[in-house]
């Protein structure tokens, strides 16, 4: 009774709190200063039509590659983990066979997931979407893949590779940019293009894309080390 | 009120109500497992409408999908140990 009554008050402070805040809140009548410089300057720093892909790759590079690093280090302790557990075998008494619909259907989807999610990260520059959402999407369709087929074989290799690869092209691509143009991860190194076709914006399309194969390979990982028990 | 407005507060209901059900104890895992992935949909139509689809379609993609399948394989894990 008594911890009912404290989480009761713990939320009703809560709500208190955020009541303040919601009357205190005035909406900026223009952009603020970072806000304002973005807006004005991305097309000219950066060739970036998406100024959401400006920001995250090229201005705030940095941090973005810390995003990956975290989940590099989430997908490798869920693997290290589960690693153990992949000893008992027997197959699984719940587990029923997947139906004709859904093999025929995403036998139908699985390539067309995966065409979207390359388009996604290809086109981040000019449309909403990048690095980050094509490689879920990608991962998507490896998930529909693991349902259809759940005694599937992966390639870990292959995700594990992919993984590495793009993950080092990426640093290697920011330290191009401190030796080949105005400093870390500057998109500058590659010919700026005409502003809005798909080969512009310097080597964004290019860190988006390796992004996408990274985040992808990540997430696929942990799905695959989840759903890969009885073996 | 916009119409904008409306369905801002319309979604943002439909996240309640999603989260009420996720949580209340009556129901069975699964049930909870897929209105928390309603609470997300619902979240990633609301930021679309708030003019921001780079958050809505990661919203979609890793908070109601990804993530929900992910609760589930961690489901089948736990299974074997008994209840709850």
């Amino acid at each position: 009774m008594i911890k009912r009554a404290i989480a009761f008050a713990l939320l009703a402070g809560l709500g208190l709190v955020f009541l303040a805040l919601w009357q205190g809140f005035e909406p900026d009548p223009s952009l603020n200063r970072s806000a304002l410089y973005y807006a004005e300057n991305t097309v000219t720093d950066t060739g970036a039509a998406n100024i959401v892909a400006a920001v995250i790759v090229t201005y705030r590079g940095l941090d973005t590659l810390g995003e990956v690093t975290v989940l590099f280090l989430t997908a490798a302790i869920v693997a290290m983990v589960l690693r153990g557990g992949l000893a008992d075998s027997g197959p699984r008494p719940g587990r029923w066979p997947t139906g004709e619909l859904l093999h025929t259907g995403s036998r139908l989807l699985v390539p067309l997931i995966a065409l979207f999610g390359a388009y996604v990260f290809l086109n981040g520059h000019l449309t909403p979407g990048g690095g980050f959402q094509g490689g879920a999407i990608i991962a998507s369709a490896m998930l529909l893949m693991l349902l259809t087929d759940p005694a599937r074989n992966f390639s870990h290799r292959l995700i594990a590779t992919t993984e590495s690869v793009s993950g080092l092209a990426y640093v290697a691509i920011g330290l191009a940019g401190m030796a080949l143009a105005g400093g870390f991860l500057d998109n500058r190194i590659l010919p700026m293009g005409e502003f809005g076709s798909i080969l512009s914006a310097g080597a964004i399309p290019l860190i988006y894309a390796l992004i996408g194969l990274k985040v992808g390979a990540e997430f696929s990982s942990i799905l695959l080390s989840l759903s890969e028990r009885e073996k | 009120m916009s119409i904008l407005t409306g369905m801002s507060v319309v979604l943002a209901a439909g996240m309640i109500v999603a989260a009420l059900v996720a949580i209340s104890p009556q129901r069975s895992i699964a049930i909870s497992i897929i209105a928390s992935g309603a609470v997300s949909l619902f979240a990633s139509v609301m930021f679309l409408l708030l003019a921001a689809p780079d958050v809505a379609m990661t919203e979609a993609a890793i908070g109601s999908g990804l993530t929900t399948f992910l609760f589930f394989f961690v489901l089948g894990r736990v299974r074997g140990g008994g209840d709850d």
